[in-house]
């Protein structure tokens, strides 16, 4: 089988403060990471190649230069081939042009019988590139897949998340699948993997390697635009009770009373 | 790039650098015209990571940094009217948030002044007509087929899609559920349009008449404020819970239009075999009124018992934490924050949660926050309308002893 699994290099949202005085991010510090449910796409892609070792993995990714340590992580973690879009021209993206740059780069691979890429990335929580992709490859899509139940012949059987459940769905492969933290446990890098994957060649791609025009990718190829960025104004800080645990409690009841809160 | 660095300005202060929300920015020594002729200096050089967020323009202490507005050529945006809501059902009933979306949709149509219609995919669900009605749509477009009985992304996909470029909507509001995230993506696609993900806040631009859309990112650290000025529908999914209820008015009526819904083989290329409820009873935290949410502080996972007394014992619902739902304590339908349910209830307890940007994301909006925690510099404290520094296991039972001894 051949698996493509789309990843992308995000700051560590989780490390990042706000500068009390200022209202501004602080980001000095911050570690790149391996975004949390696309290492979840890759594992799923791993277990399958533990079952049926001449399963090739590709691991695609579109990023600036520094993204090749993350996709080092990737073949160290186990994939089999890695790949950058990574062109001045792919700047400014939104997930429509994401989604289009993307799917040119898997064009480019070529063959394939599953993608899988992770439910949304944490620094954007959008979940629109996956599904988004499917479309451009006029592929069939599951998003929220929190289980794989059974490969067939032409189609996989997998579980899709919902808020109050789930529901199990049978889809024509090839598809792209979205995967959540639920489907699996990623694996750690092993000694000879991060050995290997850096001796190992990533291969870059620019807009032409690709045979992508510059005006359908990058910021001209986005429909939207930020218009402004800010931090959330804090919220006024209320009043912390004093006293006796019983009297802090008795305290704190009579005031949502009084606010007919209770 | 829709950054310009103006090279003769900056000073290399480097201030842009450290505010740059993605790391896009590089000091970089270059030959630069000056008004003093050529010489070489290091200046800020905007790299492919940039998103033209603008968060460096206000930062440049010398004007060196401007944003340029350019972007995707689109389409003619006179010919699309209205304000379309995606009225999800499931097992033959609205979701709370598309009541909220028709609450919303109502107020950016009136400020517009156009039209608000539903959408509805569903198979004999004339009721709901009826209902859309009475919650304020002017025009209900209709699909009525077996097909589109539940959610699947093929034939939903479809049956929007040829409802959008039929009657060309301006504006098309999505719930952010597991299906409007899945089905939104889709139809953008399809409609060569953008879409703003999972935002809190709406607006009609007064003088073009443009939606702004506002949405949480960067884990709820950034707000932005998102545009899609060329091309059309502007769609949106809303974060559930977010939006005000509009008034049902009984025996209210509009227009139905009924789409055509057939399909063709090959058009649908997945099937559910199998819908499984949720084992745990189901949690409605987007509808709570009182929430008592548990996190790391509970230090346990049978301090979830005491939290669901509490919360017994007010009405109200239990919640809890990213961190409680890693440590494997509670289940990932309780999690309030960014990853998990956005909440807005009457009153919102936090115990024993530190308050982690992500969690205040999802709960700072509820009406009274009271939080207890043993560390007096949790940051839950900042948000925190009442705050008890204290173990929890000592005053949440005095809580209640003061909630009977006022019941008496």
């Amino acid at each position: 089988m051949k698996i493509i699994v789309c990843a992308k290099q995000v700051p560590d949202t989780n490390e990042v403060k706000i500068d009390p005085v200022k209202g501004t991010l602080i980001r000095d510090g911050v570690p790149s990471i391996l975004n949390p449910d696309d290492a979840n796409a890759l594992e799923e892609a791993l277990k399958i190649k533990d079952k049926n070792p001449d399963t090739q993995v590709a691991v695609l990714s579109m990023g600036p230069p520094q993204a090749c340590y993350m996709l080092r992580e990737c073949l160290a973690m186990g994939a089999d081939a890695a790949y950058l879009l990574s062109s001045r021209a792919f700047g400014g993206a939104d997930t429509c042009a994401t989604s289009t740059t993307l799917a040119f780069g898997v064009r480019k691979i070529g063959d394939y019988d599953i993608i899988f890429a992770g439910r949304q990335a944490i620094d954007g929580d959008t979940a629109q590139v996956g599904p988004q992709l499917a479309q451009r490859l006029g592929l069939p899509v599951v998003t929220y897949v929190q289980n794989i139940r059974e490969f067939k012949e032409k189609s996989v059987v997998v579980e899709r998340q919902l808020e109050d459940g789930y529901e199990v769905i049978e889809v024509q492969t090839p598809c792209v699948l979205t995967c959540v933290k639920e489907l699996n446990d990623p694996r750690y890098m092993t000694i000879d993997g991060i050995e290997g994957a850096y001796k190992a060649e990533i291969t870059i791609w620019n807009e032409n390697d690709v045979a992508l025009a510059p005006e359908n990718c990058g910021l001209k190829a986005s429909p939207t635009q930020v218009f402004r960025s800010f931090t959330p104004p804090p919220k006024g800080k209320g009043e912390i009770l004093s006293g006796t645990v019983a009297e802090m409690a008795t305290a704190l009841v009579g005031k949502l009373n009084e606010k007919h809160l209770l | 790039m829709a950054i310009l660095i103006h090279e003769d300005k900056c000073k290399g202060c480097q201030k842009c650098i450290k505010v740059c929300p993605f790391n896009a920015i590089t000091m970089q020594n270059k030959l630069v015209k000056t008004d003093e002729g050529e010489k070489t200096k290091n200046i800020a050089v905007i790299g492919a990571a940039c998103t033209s967020c603008g968060a460096c323009v206000d930062e440049c202490p010398f004007g060196a940094i401007e944003k340029l507005e350019e972007g995707a050529t689109g389409v003619d945006i006179s010919l699309y009217h209205d304000v379309w809501v995606f009225a999800e059902q499931r097992d033959g009933a609205l979701m709370s948030v598309s009541i909220e979306l028709m609450g919303e949709g109502r107020k950016l149509a009136d400020q517009i002044g156009c039209k608000l219609c539903a959408i509805l995919c569903a198979d004999n669900a004339d009721n709901l007509v009826d209902e859309l009605f009475e919650y304020g749509a002017d025009k209900v477009y209709y699909a009525n087929a077996p097909e589109l009985k539940s959610y699947n992304t093929d034939a939903y996909t479809k049956a929007i899609y040829k409802a959008i470029i039929t009657y060309k909507p301006e504006v098309v509001l999505l719930g952010a559920t597991h299906i409007g995230r899945d089905l939104g993506p889709c139809l953008a696609v399809h409609c060569g349009t953008g879409l703003t993900a999972d935002c809190t806040k709406l607006d009609i631009d007064p003088e073009d008449k443009k939606l702004m859309q506002t949405r949480p990112a960067f884990g709820g650290n950034l707000m932005a404020t998102i545009l899609c000025p060329r091309h059309r529908p502007q769609m949106s999914t809303v974060r559930p819970g977010v939006m005000e209820k509009p008034q049902r008015v009984p025996g209210r009526k509009g227009e139905l239009v009924k789409l055509d819904a057939t399909f063709a083989d090959g058009d649908i290329r997945e099937k559910v075999l199998e819908v499984v409820k949720g084992l745990t009873e189901q949690v409605s935290l987007t509808d709570a009124k009182i929430i008592v949410s548990g996190g790391a502080g509970l230090g346990r996972p049978e301090g979830f018992e005491l939290i669901k007394q509490f919360a017994d014992k007010l009405g109200g619902v239990v919640g809890s934490s990213r961190a409680a739902v890693d440590a494997g304590w509670i289940d990932h339908s309780h999690q309030v924050g960014q990853t998990g349910t956005t909440v807005k209830p009457q009153i919102y307890f936090a115990c024993g949660i530190s308050g982690a940007i992500q969690h205040l994301a999802g709960m700072q909006n509820s009406d009274y926050i009271v939080a207890i925690n043993k560390n007096e510099d949790a940051p839950i404290f900042e948000v925190a309308d009442y705050g008890i520094v204290g173990d929890l296991y000592k005053v949440i039972p005095a809580i209640m002893e003061a909630l009977d001894a006022m019941a008496k």
